[in-house]
């Protein structure tokens, strides 16, 4: 053995510190704050209330393991080419913090600004990106309409045949597109976190939560009751489930939405690319894999199975697309369960329970959004005061039927 | 391929079918909060487990009920509306207060 490396293996900083999580702790009895879901937006929110708010007494519980839900299994598309203002908004800023997470983290999170093409198979589709580009230039997103040229040039291994099924006529080119290595977002927050002091429990499930008059006290998990100040809910999938255990009902339906991805080929393409038409959407990682996903399942389900039919409707799709693919093997197949709302819209803010905060209705969409989610969540837990960035999504939006449409921008998009 | 067995035209495969949401007791529209409305039309219920729900034939545009189990995805039992729904309810019909 090189007698070098002795020198490291005695030293008192070996081994590393273990990864990214303290060593679980015994749950305390009581908690400022309680976050439901270590995911991608529960471990956010807890970073932002102890980095920024100095509130660090907060117990982040899930059921399972770090980053183990909807963060773990999306395809990582970031984007901010959304139709309405408020949408737009939104998703800008939280692609602004997904371009400094890195920086933020001294952590890499594999931010790859490559793009985004959406294609238009049909005139309709025109009119809808005609109108998308221009509500996002002028709130200073980068979109514009492509003909079938740039699109060539962009994806040159599209299948811009005028005899395809569904022919290409134009594109909207999103050049603010980009993706990020999912898992990494959720480890960075948690370790910023728990290095400021909050604490992170893995197998701890809520199975009950405490209301009186109105406001939250405390929640019972698989390990025993916790007092809390407040709650703040951030499940993805369960939402529903949740929620009702603190006696609230949400305009949501639970879909399971599947994904896939390929062997790994060598670079050839760039952009992400997803067609509305064909409900499909793809992207190559930087291992190579094209990553494939499409729309949710056709009816509700709590169940990760993955299915033969939607495996074919996105093979189909794909295909046309990339003809080249029809050799290609399918490596990985998966599930996760999206909280569907009826705008395509999350519902985030207030809950009709006082202290008992709603971070919900993620759907298909919500990894985008985990930085502005956990950064105005935590200002809403911190202050008390609704931001204005999200106020548009609160729960009592339905009641005034003030909606915000995002189905066309979303559909398939992600 | 998944089966679903339709009251009208027996057993399909599901994609020939569309989901069409949760079976709801519909508040009186000319009656009703707003409030009321709203929850009806927008919010579910959304649970894990047995839950009873619209579907629909979409060839021949038949609308009728089955119980599903929305963790084990399996179909518990199909039946016709008219199992539920002993009177044809009337939306052309106005009442109560909307009279006025
Ligand atoms: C296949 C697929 C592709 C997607 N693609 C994209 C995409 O390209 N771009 C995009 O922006 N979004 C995408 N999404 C959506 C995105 O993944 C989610 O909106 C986002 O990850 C939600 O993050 P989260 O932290 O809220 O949820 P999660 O990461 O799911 O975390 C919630 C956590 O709550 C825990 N939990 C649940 N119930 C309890 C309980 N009772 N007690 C304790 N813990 C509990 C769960 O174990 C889980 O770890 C996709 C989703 C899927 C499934």
């Amino acid at each position: 053995m090189p007698f070098g490396l002795l020198k490291f293996g005695l030293s008192k900083t070996y081994p590393a510190q273990h990864q990214f999580t303290p060593a679980s702790t015994e749950l305390k009895k009581h908690y400022d704050v309680v976050i439901i879901g270590a995911g991608g937006h529960g471990t956010s929110i807890a970073y932002y209330l102890a980095k920024y708010h100095g509130v660090t007494n907060i117990a982040v519980l899930d059921k399972g393991y770090l980053g183990g839900g909807n963060t773990a299994r999306n395809t990582a598309v970031i984007r901010s080419n959304y139709l309405t203002e408020e949408g737009v908004t939104f998703y800008r800023e939280s692609v602004r913090l997904f371009q400094d997470m890195s920086n933020e983290f001294g952590f890499n999170v594999m931010m790859e600004n490559r793009g985004q093409l959406t294609l238009a198979h049909n005139d309709a589709a025109i009119r809808s990106f005609r109108w998308r580009a221009e509500v996002n230039q002028h709130l200073g997103v980068r979109s514009e309409l492509v003909d079938r040229q740039t699109i060539k040039e962009l994806v040159p291994n599209l299948n811009l045949s005028e005899t395809a099924r569904f022919p290409i006529i134009a594109g909207l080119w999103h050049a603010d597109g980009a993706t990020a290595r999912h898992d990494a977002v959720a480890w960075g927050y948690a370790r910023g976190a728990c290095k400021r002091g909050v604490e992170l429990h893995q197998l701890t499930e809520v199975q009950d939560i405490e209301v009186t008059r109105g406001r939250v006290t405390a929640v019972n998990t698989n390990r025993g009751r916790v007092g809390c100040g407040s709650v703040v809910q951030a499940v993805a999938g369960a939402s529903s489930v949740v929620g009702l255990k603190a006696g609230i009902r949400l305009p949501i339906h639970s879909f399971p939405l599947q994904a896939m991805v390929t062997q790994p080929y060598k670079p050839l393409l760039t952009p992400h690319v997803s067609s509305p038409q064909l409900h499909v959407y793809l992207h190559q990682t930087s291992r190579g894999e094209l990553v494939i996903g499409g729309g949710s399942d056709p009816y509700p389900l709590y169940n990760t199975r993955s299915t033969l039919d939607q495996k074919e409707v996105l093979a189909a799709a794909v295909t046309e697309l990339f003809p080249f693919l029809s050799q290609a093997r399918i490596m990985r197949q998966w599930a996760g369960i999206t909280d569907m709302t009826p705008d395509y819209s999350p519902v985030m803010g207030l809950s009709p329970v006082e202290n008992y905060y709603l971070d919900a209705g993620w759907g298909t969409w919500g990894f985008k959004a985990t930085p502005i989610c956990g950064k105005t969540m935590a200002e809403l837990v911190a202050t008390g005061r609704v931001p204005e960035i999200i106020r548009p999504f609160e729960l009592e939006r339905f009641y005034r039927f003030e909606q915000i449409n995002e189905a066309g921008a979303t559909a398939a998009s992600h | 391929m998944k089966i679903l067995n339709c009251p009208l035209n027996g057993p399909r495969n599901i994609a020939e079918f569309s989901y069409g949401g949760e079976l709801h007791r519909m508040p009186d529209p000319s009656k009703c909060e707003s409030r009321e409305w709203v929850e009806h039309v927008f919010f579910n219920e959304n649970k894990a487990g047995i839950v009873t729900e619209w579907w629909y034939h979409n060839a021949s545009s038949y609308w009728f009920l089955a119980e599903r189990n929305t963790v084990t995805d399996e179909i518990i039992r199909t039946f016709p509306a008219s199992d539920v729904f002993k009177e044809r309810v009337d939306f052309s019909k106005e009442t109560g207060e909307a009279q006025e």
